[in-house]
């Protein structure tokens, strides 16, 4: 489990989920991609949290998690879930949300 | 795929589904995934669940049901109405219910990915129960979770072959689709055993099918086998053909009706034997055919009474007004009553029914009344094959069956019009005639292989004290039944009567003749003796006054020389 919390701005951030499996090419290339993503666009909006699910495989069945990489997005309500290795940043952004 | 090993028998896993681990010669490869499949509705859940549940229960084998589409509540209470306390064995550990949703309407796909989520919850739930078996209902649900085949297929193939290698007998469902087994065509990764259930409906009755489409490593037939599900689960009904190599019995059983064994050499049938009861209605089939039922359960048998028309009450109440009780037989467990009406399954299900029923009660006499039922729902032919398997299955378990037929066209030369005759050993003809404004009951043995039976037409009295079968009255008329055959009795009688009377009276003025004669004889004969008595006197003077002379004569004669 890593922490990759931005500095905070004026609102506190929405927390994100990254579920990835081990060190497979496509949870580092989700890793990798995320983190670019929040650097780039959206300094502090978000807390980043990655949990390998190789290590808490129950989490998976708590959190209902079926393809990897899945990121999950649990606030504000509905819940958002993106699964793939995150490589398009703008359909990333979109499907987060966080035009408005 | 990758190449599995081929051993010289594979090992199989039974289900526990009555006639399915018989008909696959143990069950489900152990070891391998098999593919269920069929249209909506059909049991596929069913058949995986059962597998199931009685790997937990009865085999010793835990198990993981991964559902991705019904929640574990339901899939709880539906087992339950079949008698499986699922939630019980969940506690004990033996089971684990795994529920994979994924709503696609907040799933977003962005780049690679794969289900390596899937598989590590597959994996916590096999080793947290230890599983030996697996079902995956649907999996196919994932194609509408996931927009990207290609990925998908890949990683369900790359599932199956992750379950071989781990060693489990998994189950996996698939919904029939067009021009393929499966909507997803799961068939190709699944090469070791695809088992294929039908449902359909056919003059608005319903069968269900079950088919091996493929099954590596054991020789399986192809043909479709029907199934039913009730509420003692799934059952496959395996219905082969036997062959005309059964055992015959040499041991004779009574009809119940004196009367007819008689007429069968005095034993009545022979045990095992198939006899047809044909008549026009009201002539007494179904009472004559319980009546057999009823002497078998009297000898300490089982009796087994499919009735097409009638509940078991109303057949306990008529076999009452013969004087026969049948509850006492029933409540004791040796009678046993099936009704069901002929279009409440399709014929094979009938067919299916009816080998179960006769399975499980082991009974030495059933009665089918009456099968012409059948004729209106199926063809001709159909009808045949089914009686004929039924017939097969009777003899080769030495039971008698006792069919009843209902014909509307009465003669001597009635021919059935499924061909039955051919198949039975015994052919009772039961006639309704009509003469002189009545009708009566008259009895005709067609037939019967092996005996030398009656040839007489009888007449069939059903009253109080049970059946009769009257030896014919042949009159001047020909043989004459019911009343006429009171009147003409009568009349004879009379006449009979009539002749011995005048018999008698001339015998008595012959006797008094013969008396007058002999009176007449004595008298004669007595004045004949008085004759002779006279005679006798007169001669026995005359000898007596010569004897005198002669003495005169001597003593004269001496007096003159003195």
């Amino acid at each position: 489990m890593t922490d990759m919390t931005d500095e905070p701005q004026q609102n506190t951030p929405t927390k994100l989920v990254l579920y990835v499996a081990g060190q497979t090419p496509k949870s580092m290339a989700a890793i990798r991609n995320l983190e670019r993503i929040c650097r780039e666009k959206l300094p502090g909006r978000f807390a980043v949290e990655v949990i390998d699910l190789r290590q808490q495989p129950h989490l998976a069945r708590e959190h209902g998690i079926v393809a990897i990489p899945t990121l999950v997005r649990e606030l504000p309500t509905p819940i958002r879930k993106i699964i793939g290795d995150l490589s398009d940043s703008e359909k990333v952004l979109v499907h987060l949300s966080v035009g408005d | 795929m990758q190449p599995t090993e081929r051993e010289n028998g594979i090992r199989k896993s039974r289900t526990g589904i009555d006639g399915f681990d018989e008909l696959t010669l143990g069950g489900l490869p152990t070891g391998r995934p098999t593919l269920v499949c069929g249209t909506a509705g059909c049991g596929k859940t069913l058949f995986a669940s059962t597998f199931l549940l009685n790997g937990a229960a009865h085999y010793d084998d835990p198990g993981v049901f991964v559902s991705f589409e019904e929640r574990p509540v339901d899939i709880i209470s539906n087992v339950a109405s079949l008698g499986y306390d699922l939630q019980g064995m969940i506690d004990e550990g033996r089971l684990l219910i795994e529920h994979i949703a994924i709503d696609p309407a907040d799933l977003a796909e962005v780049g690679d990915y794969d289900l390596e989520g899937l598989f590590l919850r597959l994996e916590l739930a096999i080793d947290q129960v230890g599983a030996k078996r697996i079902v995956l209902d649907t999996i196919e649900s994932l194609f509408s979770a996931f927009t990207n085949p290609a990925i998908l297929r890949a990683e369900i193939r790359r599932l199956f072959d992750w379950l071989k290698e781990k060693g489990i007998t998994a189950v996996i469902t698939g919904e029939r689709g067009d021009g393929s087994l499966t909507r997803q065509g799961l068939e190709e990764y699944v090469s070791d055993c695809v088992i294929l259930l039908d449902h359909r409906v056919s003059n608005q009755i319903s069968t269900r099918r079950l088919r091996i489409v493929k099954y590596r490593g054991t020789a399986h037939g192809t043909n479709e086998i029907p199934f039913l599900i009730d509420e003692d689960g799934f059952s496959v009904l395996p219905v082969s053909a036997l062959g005309l190599s059964h055992q015959v019995s040499e041991e004779r059983i009574s009809s119940g009706v004196n009367d007819l064994d008689s007429m069968l050499e005095g034993h009545g049938f022979y045990r095992g034997s198939s006899i047809l009861v044909s008549g026009v209605a009201g002539s007494g089939k179904s009472t004559l055919s319980a009546s057999f039922a009823a002497a078998a359960c009297k000898a300490g048998e089982k009796a087994l009474y499919f009735s097409f028309e009638e509940s078991a009450d109303q057949t306990v109440r008529n076999m009452r007004s013969i004087g026969m009780d049948l509850k006492p037989c029933i409540d004791s467990g040796m009678f046993r009553h099936v009704a069901a009406r002929p279009t409440f399954y399709s014929l094979e299900m009938h067919l299916a029914v009816i080998l179960r029923e006769i399975s499980r009660f082991n009974p030495t006499t059933v009665v089918l009344d009456p099968i012409s039922a059948f004729i209106g729902t199926g063809d001709p032919q159909e009808v045949h094959a089914m009686l004929l398997r039924i017939v097969d299955f009777l003899k080769s378990r030495q039971i008698t069956g006792i069919f009843t037929h209902l014909v509307h066209v009465q003669g001597s030369d009635v021919e059935t019009e499924i061909g039955l005759s051919s198949l039975m050993d015994v052919w009772i003809l039961l006639l309704n005639r009509e003469a002189g404004g009545e009708f009566n009951r008259e009895l005709y043995l067609l037939k019967a292989r092996g005996t030398s039976h009656s040839n007489q037409v009888r007449e069939f009295l059903m009253s109080h004290d049970g059946i009769r079968l009257l030896p014919p009255y042949v009159g001047e008329g020909g043989a004459l039944t019911g009343t006429a055959r009171v009147a003409e009795e009568a009349r004879s009688r009379r006449l009979e009567n009539q002749r011995r009377a005048e018999v008698a009276a001339l015998s008595e003025r012959l006797e008094q003749r013969r008396r007058k004669a002999m009176a007449e004889m004595e008298m004669l004969q007595a004045q004949l003796a008085a004759d002779e008595a006279e005679l006798k006197r007169v001669l026995d003077g005359e000898k007596a006054y010569l004897n005198q002379l002669e003495t005169d004569r001597q003593n004269m004669q001496s007096s003159r020389k003195m």
